[in-house]
């Protein structure tokens, strides 16, 4: 690990500027993924700017409904909230079904949006990585690819996304609160991400400095129901191999609304518009969730290494969608 | 980057000066001289440095130092009362939780948080419905235990050893 200093940001506003100004800075909160990164010299940031003690840490809601969880606010908590496990089950779940305990302890809302992809090859200095080095190549393409992207890759990247929360962030359309030097801005989740492209050495669209304080919710009835499945290649611990967040209304036999997000598959979360449009106004039955899944992945790019997420993704949607409607009937 | 801390490790103040980059982990074993939190893989993937950070189950090996001025730390050494063992340490005891020990004490520090986790009411991932839950299966153990690492495999008698202490 490189030397760097460290400070203690005393408000959100300095924090920015400190960071913003400063190209080698970057903000520290619950560590779990920068520091692991700082050790494999990954991350070799000057200054640290720990955010992890400003009051972003409570979840709460307002009166149109919204509910606002703030930054700093731990995993575990976020996960064991009222006002989450009530309106938004599949986000309880999914943050559940990410790392372990000691771990979700720490991480935080904030930190957990940003943390960068688990590609073995991005992790080893000793192998090319775009996302690591731009221009230096891609071992995954032609390599290990069992945990790679096969939605929205390029020809530089096939990274995914390894976050479980942002996955069920997709799908009920969270906006984040973002400060910057020039104020706050708001961000949808689901713009929040790239696409590898030709740059895939940038996650999001965010700009250095720029600090997340909240994620926002908004009321959604439909997301009282929603459920997270994950699959992975142990029960516990471990990436999502593909994982599906979704939530389902029914009405009449028919599917009237669905929200549909998958993980596991791309180098963000994956909004599932294409299915979401193949069940809408649809009887809820087997055959409308598979064709629906199928249009889905039409444009799927696979390797040998992950060929099988094609069928995994299927089956998962599958039967995801036919427990939700066998909750809802 | 030398800088001043005090951090309560099992009870007693102690004073120390790191560099910015020392974890508390390794403040611990290298500067402190406690060795009850273990570095295993010292990447966040294997549980054996976990200790009650503030009353919290949390990785040493992920943590700097240097964030944590003035925080409560816990080892499984600090659990003992005099002569007596805790309940968790004896559970592993009679359990044979372990073969070799070196992801005792994390076990251990994990075991005792994740009950009061479980007390408290916080779902897990394979209870995550509106409801808490409300029996300590084996199904929970072991899914609320994941972050702990055993490579000689003694995980029937970890999980028998928490079964014990949680039907106290």
């Amino acid at each position: 690990m490189i030397p760097f200093h460290y400070t203690r940001a005393v408000d959100a506003r300095s924090a920015v500027e400190t960071v913003a100004g400063r190209p080698g800075a970057a903000f520290l909160s619950g560590g779990t993924n920068l520091v692991d990164h700082m050790k494999l010299g990954l991350a070799t940031p000057d200054l640290l700017v720990d955010v992890s003690r400003l009051p972003l840490d409570t979840v709460e809601i307002a009166e149109d409904g919204r509910v606002h969880i703030g930054a700093t606010v731990r995993n575990s908590d976020a996960a064991a909230h009222p006002l989450i496990r009530e309106r938004y089950p599949a986000l309880s779940s999914a943050l559940l079904s990410g790392a372990s305990g000691q771990i979700r302890n720490l991480a935080t809302v904030g930190g957990n949006l940003l943390q960068r992809t688990r590609c073995v090859y991005f992790q080893d200095l000793t192998t090319p990585c775009n996302k690591r080095s731009p221009g230096a190549g891609c071992a995954a393409i032609g390599g290990y690819t069992r945990d790679h992207a096969i939605l929205g890759t390029s020809t530089q990247c096939i990274a995914t996304h390894p976050s479980d929360m942002a996955v069920a962030l997709a799908a009920f359309d969270a906006e984040l609160v973002v400060l910057g030097v020039d104020g706050e801005r708001r961000v949808g989740l689901n713009q929040l991400y790239r696409s590898p492209g030709t740059s895939p050495h940038r996650d999001t669209i965010l700009e250095h400095g720029e600090l997340i304080t909240g994620v926002e919710l908004p009321e959604i009835a439909v997301a009282r129901h929603s459920t997270y499945r994950k699959v992975r290649d142990r029960a516990s611990y471990a990436f999502a191999l593909v994982s599906v967040a979704a939530a389902l209304a029914i009405e009449d036999g028919l599917i009237t609304e669905a929200r549909v997000a998958l993980g596991g598959v791309a180098h963000r979360p994956w909004r599932a518009h294409t299915l979401e449009g193949a069940l809408r106004g649809r009887p809820a039955s087997e055959e409308t969730y598979r064709r629906a899944a199928v249009a889905e992945l039409t444009e799927a790019h696979v390797r040998p290494g992950n060929a099988f997420k094609i069928p995994l993704v299927t089956n998962t949607l599958v039967a995801v969608l036919r427990q939700l409607a066998k909750e809802r009937l | 980057m030398e800088t001043p801390l005090t951090l309560r490790v099992d009870g007693e103040d102690r004073m120390l000066t790191v560099d910015t980059r020392t974890t508390i982990l390794d403040a611990l074993r290298d500067r402190l001289g406690i060795m009850a939190a273990k570095k295993g893989c010292d990447h966040g993937q294997c549980g054996a440095c976990t200790v009650l950070l503030d009353g919290r189950r949390a990785l040493t090996c992920l943590l700097l130092a240097v964030a944590h001025e003035g925080a409560h730390i816990l080892t499984a050494a600090g659990l003992a009362e005099d002569d007596h063992l805790h309940p968790m340490q004896q559970a592993f005891l009679d359990h044979d939780g372990l073969q070799c020990g070196y992801c005792t004490p994390g076990q251990i520090c994990s075991a005792v948080a994740m009950l009061d986790e479980f007390a408290a009411g916080h779902p897990s991932a394979v209870t995550c419905g509106q409801d808490g839950p409300t029996e300590l299966t084996t199904e929970e153990i072991r899914e609320r235990m994941s972050g702990n690492l055993c490579r000689c495999g003694a995980y029937d008698g970890i999980v028998a050893a928490v079964r014990q202490v949680a039907a106290r």
